[in-house]
């Protein structure tokens, strides 16, 4: 069972969030051709080891944060918000 | 055909007899990598060592080699919950899928093995009249597709299944039932395989991880171990959840995301259930063993995952649901608990082709269904490395789906649990 630091809750059991996967893919220009589409909406890094990647506290408070985990370990390193993630908002 | 250089009869289990049986030998050898070989297969599981037999029995190359990590049958063809079916909805699948049912059907006669093939059936059960109306509409697209399908009421669903509650959490609206689905003990079909095609000539190497591959203008030349370097020219990739990472080592990224998929046993108990039962609102399947163990499977752990081990989530799931709808096993108790990682496309469909690197094919994205599809994995990554073309089966399981829309999306339709 994963402990997940909520950055506005606090400690709480995995039960309560749902992970959306990669935090790092950027949606390409609608115009970008079918193979960066692909690439965008299917193809993944899929690591062993480190894993930067969005989750949301769904049955908790809600918000969405940035999660650094080992995918062997399932050590989780650090929980930020989206709002202060470094590479989120860059375009 | 004679497999090895004892076969498993009557008569060599007599003539055993004799000597005390100490005739018997090792099933197969083990073997040092040499220098080069027509083909090399990455992975020792079911579908790396179906494919070195099917290279050697059906298209004569027999200079292969099985390199595999660990040991044999090691990875989730040991870790599944070994249930054979071939209940999926589309076309493409329901070829596919049956194909390997067929296989196995007499896959113990050609590999000289008892695989244990039990074609004991396979219920899916409805719990409400939405998921009834779709359970009717599989059936007759299962019938449509010639693979054997019989919808029934909660009646015949409670005529198969006596222990069955009558009044549980999520009531039993009906019954899917494949009655050609079934179990087959799992080790066995790798140690089949594994024999059948060291016979032939196969060597299976294993304590043999593979750390990069020397590729030069687009094809692949050959693969560093870390028992030596390998030269070859065809490379065959079944290494289920580590696909993205071999992948990495040829400079690729896959479709493929990798999850942990939880199973258990119980304590063993005498004979009471002689069916396989899938409950999707439950979050669980169940059989028992020979040995009497109920074998239950759960659902996947929807966050990125290479630790073999599963979560407590799950676990209780899985048990609230077994004990809801059969109450008089929840006395029992978990023997064992693990997980295997499982590859994981968007739309649950496999994929068996050739990469953007000539000559290196990957057979990966069985998700959580890859034991029932070894024969037919093996047959058609076999057919692709052997010919250059892809298996008429496995047309739909390319790397171009993703690009060009052509999804056989099995994860909605034949309600895949991920």
């Amino acid at each position: 069972m994963l402990r997940i630091e909520c950055p506005f809750c606090g400690p709480r059991p995995e039960t309560e969030f749902h992970c959306a996967g990669d935090a790092d893919r950027r949606r390409p220009q609608s115009d970008a051709g079918d193979a960066t589409w692909a690439d965008y909406l299917y193809v993944r890094a899929n690591p062993k080891g480190l894993h930067r990647e969005r989750w949301v506290h769904s049955a908790g408070c809600g918000q969405w944060f940035v999660v650094e985990r080992d995918t062997v370990s399932h050590a989780i390193l650090n929980a930020t918000p989206l709002a202060h993630a470094t590479g989120i908002h860059e375009e | 055909m004679r497999i090895g250089s004892t076969p498993f009869n009557a008569w060599s289990l007599i003539r055993g007899g004799l000597s005390g049986q100490r005739h018997w030998q090792k099933q197969w050898r083990k073997a040092e990598p040499r220098g080069s070989y027509d083909a090399v297969i990455i992975g020792g599981g079911g579908h790396g060592l179906a494919t070195a037999y099917y290279l050697a029995s059906r298209h004569g190359i027999r200079n292969v080699a099985v390199l595999e990590k660990g040991w044999i049958g090691g990875g989730n063809t040991g870790r599944n919950t070994t249930v054979i079916r071939s209940n999926y909805f589309y076309p493409e699948s329901a070829a596919f899928y049956d194909y390997s049912l067929t296989q196995y059907e007499q896959l113990s006669r050609e590999l000289d093995y008892n695989i244990m093939f039990s074609q004991r059936g396979m219920w899916v059960l409805a719990h409400d009249p939405h998921q009834r109306d779709k359970m009717r509409h599989s059936a007759n697209a299962m019938r449509l597709n010639n693979v054997d399908a019989e919808f029934h009421e909660a009646e015949g669903v409670y005529a198969a299944m006596p222990g069955l509650n009558r009044n549980p959490r999520h009531p039993i609206w009906g019954g899917l039932l494949q009655v050609r689905g079934g179990t087959a003990r799992h080790d066995a079909v790798a140690w089949a395989y594994a024999r059948a095609a060291d016979a032939l000539g196969v060597d299976i190497v294993e304590q043999c991880e593979v750390t990069g591959f020397d590729i030069a203008a687009g094809r692949v030349r050959g693969l560093r171990t870390t028992r030596g370097d390998i030269a070859c020219g065809k490379v065959g990739v079944a290494v289920a959840g580590h696909s993205s990472e071999i992948a990495r080592l040829a400079g690729l990224k896959l479709p493929i995301q990798s999850y942990a998929l939880q199973a258990f046993v119980t304590e063993p108990v005498k004979p009471c259930f002689d069916t396989v039962v899938m409950s999707p609102a439950s979050g669980m399947y169940f059989s028992q063993t020979d040995k009497g163990e109920l074998v239950l499977g759960a659902g996947l752990d929807l966050y990125l995952s290479y630790a073999q081990r599963g979560n407590l989530p799950w676990m209780e799931r899985a048990a609230r649901g077994l004990v809801d709808l059969f109450p008089q096993f929840s006395r029992l108790r978990f023997l064992r608990q693990w997980a295997g990682i499982c590859d994981v496309t968007h739309d649950s469909s496999p994929i068996i082709d050739e990469s953007a690197v000539a000559g290196l094919h990957f057979s990966c994205g069985w998700g959580t269904g890859g034991f029932k599809a070894i024969p037919a994995g093996g047959t058609c990554l076999a057919h692709h490395l052997a010919t250059g073309k892809r298996h008429p089966l496995a047309d739909f399981a390319s790397f171009e789906r993703f690009a060009t829309g052509h999804l056989v999306d099995e994860a909605g339709a034949a309600g895949i649990a991920h």
